[in-house]
């Protein structure tokens, strides 16, 4: 398909390219990756075009990759009275997302420690295939804590004040409605509370680097104010009771799609009205996991600050152990942008793509209302993750979204046969990057040469303006489900 | 000719389990998809019958069937906490299958625990007929 060049970091994919697209797609990209682009990319993103009520582009951020139905990296956004809601716009793992935790230590005095910090974490952390968590729940708590989010941690002493103010939109998605969540999504989810899961899933202790072209000044606004200083990020989201929430509603999505007279190229598309009893249904059972993943994050959060007060025998307050932020990068949200002269209240689709507001944004707290918001970005578990800040331009081009990891090149299968878990975590260890993991060969699926090179996908959203570094948070020690 | 199976394909949908299964009947087509789930998430021969769990899915079309029937599985797997390797499947009717699996619980001291599987996706999901074999392709997402 022909890519029109828009500037340096933007292609456009014109709506006569396929039958069917309502509007453009753009892809953010430099010219080596949209070189090195998959083709598959590009038929994805073309079929999200063709969704009904979509508005502007169908874009898709420098990481993505081939997903299902939409690419991973894929933004969207549809009017609410004339769009759809689309599962798998948002993906199985509703909020999966990131959270950023800073400290007062030195990489100096932790790195003496980061076995003993790492076998704790392991220890208090549950991952992998079959774990439990340790929130005990009937169904009425499980209720209110999928209604409450990161508020019903507050209650329940698993966390501090100020975590409620810094997690995106409060860790609470309004309209969260538990009768549209399934008993069966109910038993997948109950005893999964506070658990890391599996796959990309991690848990890692970093330092604090500066790129030349990081901002030093929101740095240190954000908690991080020297080379070597601390930090802990935690990538996962609402485990079984998301994925459950997804499954169910994909498949009644078949019927109101015959329903509605929706037609889509792939049936990972499936969509309802959102206006819709079946649109808004999922919608508020997509509140209640995307809810349940913020908690979960939260009380793996409470366990890493128990963790470091066992380790360095002070308290987490004692050593600054504040979030920096938390973000979803696998959601929908109701937001506002100006379309063709007009405020318009749209459904935006994030999968695989970080909320990245600009300054002003009344949605953020006071903390980062004159900087914009924190981004966090993870990379591979071999190499960097970053910390950028949002920006007006990202109101202007791409419903305020940038980009959410590295973006993976290689199928997992691939890169299990290039090489084995083992030498893998020989190569990281010596490399300076201690690992914990249940799983040998899943650690070998997420080596760095699966990932695109996250230095070229952080650079391409700083350049184009759409989020600006910060900080680069370079692994010392990876705890992986 | 390609034999009753199932092969796990690595230059498909990049962070995601994909894989090719085939069967003489239906009904050896959904164990073989079930066979690969399983090696998904741990070696399959390490899988002893020690427990037996059934279930009825039901589905309009041949591809509704399999998704739920994958999907019923995921869902055992974490709601039992088991690894599953022994699958007898029988067409009550055209739309409902029942299954009767065996396999054990999960022991990480014994199975080799790989990457855990959240769901079976629709992406491209078709069955259909190649010489006497029914042929499949899914993608897990993991």
């Amino acid at each position: 398909m022909e890519k029109i060049r828009i500037d340096d970091y933007t292609w456009e994919i014109p709506r006569e390219a396929k039958p069917g697209m309502k509007v453009p797609a753009r892809l953010i990209a430099s010219q080596k990756i949209i070189d090195e682009l998959d083709q598959g990319v590009i038929d994805q993103i073309t079929n999200v075009a063709c969704l009904p009520g979509i508005r502007r582009y169908a874009l898709c951020m420098p990481d993505g990759h081939r997903g299902y139905g939409f690419p991973i990296g894929g933004v969207a956004a549809f009017g609410v009275d004339d769009g759809i809601i689309s599962p798998g716009g948002i993906g199985f793992d509703i909020n999966c997302g990131v959270r950023l935790i800073r400290t007062n230590l030195k990489a100096d005095e932790v790195v003496p420690k980061l076995r003993q910090l790492i076998d704790t974490i392991f220890k208090l952390v549950p991952s992998g295939v079959g774990s439990t968590g340790i929130v005990k729940l009937n169904n009425r708590e499980f209720d209110q804590l999928m209604s409450e989010g990161v508020s019903w941690c507050r209650e329940k002493g698993y966390a501090w004040e100020s975590d409620v103010e810094l997690t995106e939109q409060r860790g609470r998605i309004p309209g969260a409605d538990p009768q549209f969540v399934s008993a069966k999504a109910r038993e997948r989810g109950f005893d999964q509370v506070g658990t890391l899961g599996s796959g990309n899933h991690y848990l890692e202790i970093q330092k604090a680097e500066f790129d030349p072209e990081c901002d030093r000044k929101v740095a240190v606004a954000m908690g991080i104010s020297e080379p070597g200083q601390i930090t802990i990020m935690v990538h996962c989201g609402s485990r079984g009771f998301g994925h459950q929430i997804g499954t169910d509603y994909l498949q009644s999505f078949g019927a109101a799609m015959k329903k509605y007279g929706i037609q889509t190229n792939d049936r990972e598309l499936a969509c309802a009205p959102f206006k819709s009893p079946e649109g808004q249904a999922y919608y508020g059972a997509m509140a209640c996991a995307a809810n349940t993943a913020f908690v979960n994050r939260q009380v793996i959060t409470h366990r890493i600050r128990e963790a470091f007060a066992a380790v360095f025998g002070r308290n987490a307050e004692d050593m600054g152990m504040h979030l920096i932020y938390d973000v979803a990068h696998n959601i929908a949200k109701i937001e506002e942008y100006e379309i063709d002269g007009e405020l318009q209240k749209l459904v935006v689709h994030r999968k695989g793509a970080t909320r990245a507001f600009g300054p002003g944004s009344p949605d953020l707290p006071d903390k980062y209302k004159q900087i914009g918001q924190p981004v966090l970005v993870g990379g591979s578990m071999q190499t960097e993750s970053y910390l950028l800040v949002g920006t007006a331009r990202a109101n202007e081009l791409t419903f305020a979204s940038t980009l959410h990891g590295a973006g993976r090149t290689m199928s997992r299968a691939a890169a299990m046969k290039k090489i084995h878990g083992a030498r893998l975590r020989e190569e990281m260890e010596k490399q300076g990057i201690m690992i914990r993991t249940v799983s040998l060969k899943g650690l070998a699926e997420e080596a760095g040469f699966a990932y695109k090179n996250v230095e070229s996908v952080v650079s391409t959203v700083h350049n184009l303006g759409i989020s600006r570094k910060v900080a680069r948070l370079k692994p010392l020690a990876n705890i992986k489900g | 000719m390609p034999e009753s199976g199932f092969t796990i394909i690595d230059d498909g949908a990049f962070a995601d389990f994909e894989f090719e299964a085939r069967g003489k009947r239906i009904e050896d087509l959904f164990v073989n998809c079930a066979r690969a789930l399983f090696t998904a998430l741990t070696d399959l021969d390490s899988i002893r019958p020690i427990l037996s769990i059934e279930f009825t899915v039901e589905g309009t079309t041949n591809e509704d069937l399999l998704f739920a029937f994958l999907s019923e599985l995921i869902f055992i797997k974490d709601t039992r906490k088991v690894f599953l390797g022994e699958f007898l499947l029988k067409f009550e009717t055209d739309n409902r299958l029942y299954c009767l699996c065996r396999g054990e619980s999960i022991d990480r001291e014994r199975h080799v625990i790989k990457t855990d599987v959240k769901a079976a996706t629709y992406h491209k999901l078709k069955i259909s007929k190649s010489g006497d074999l029914y042929v499949t392709r899914v993608i897990l997402d993991l």
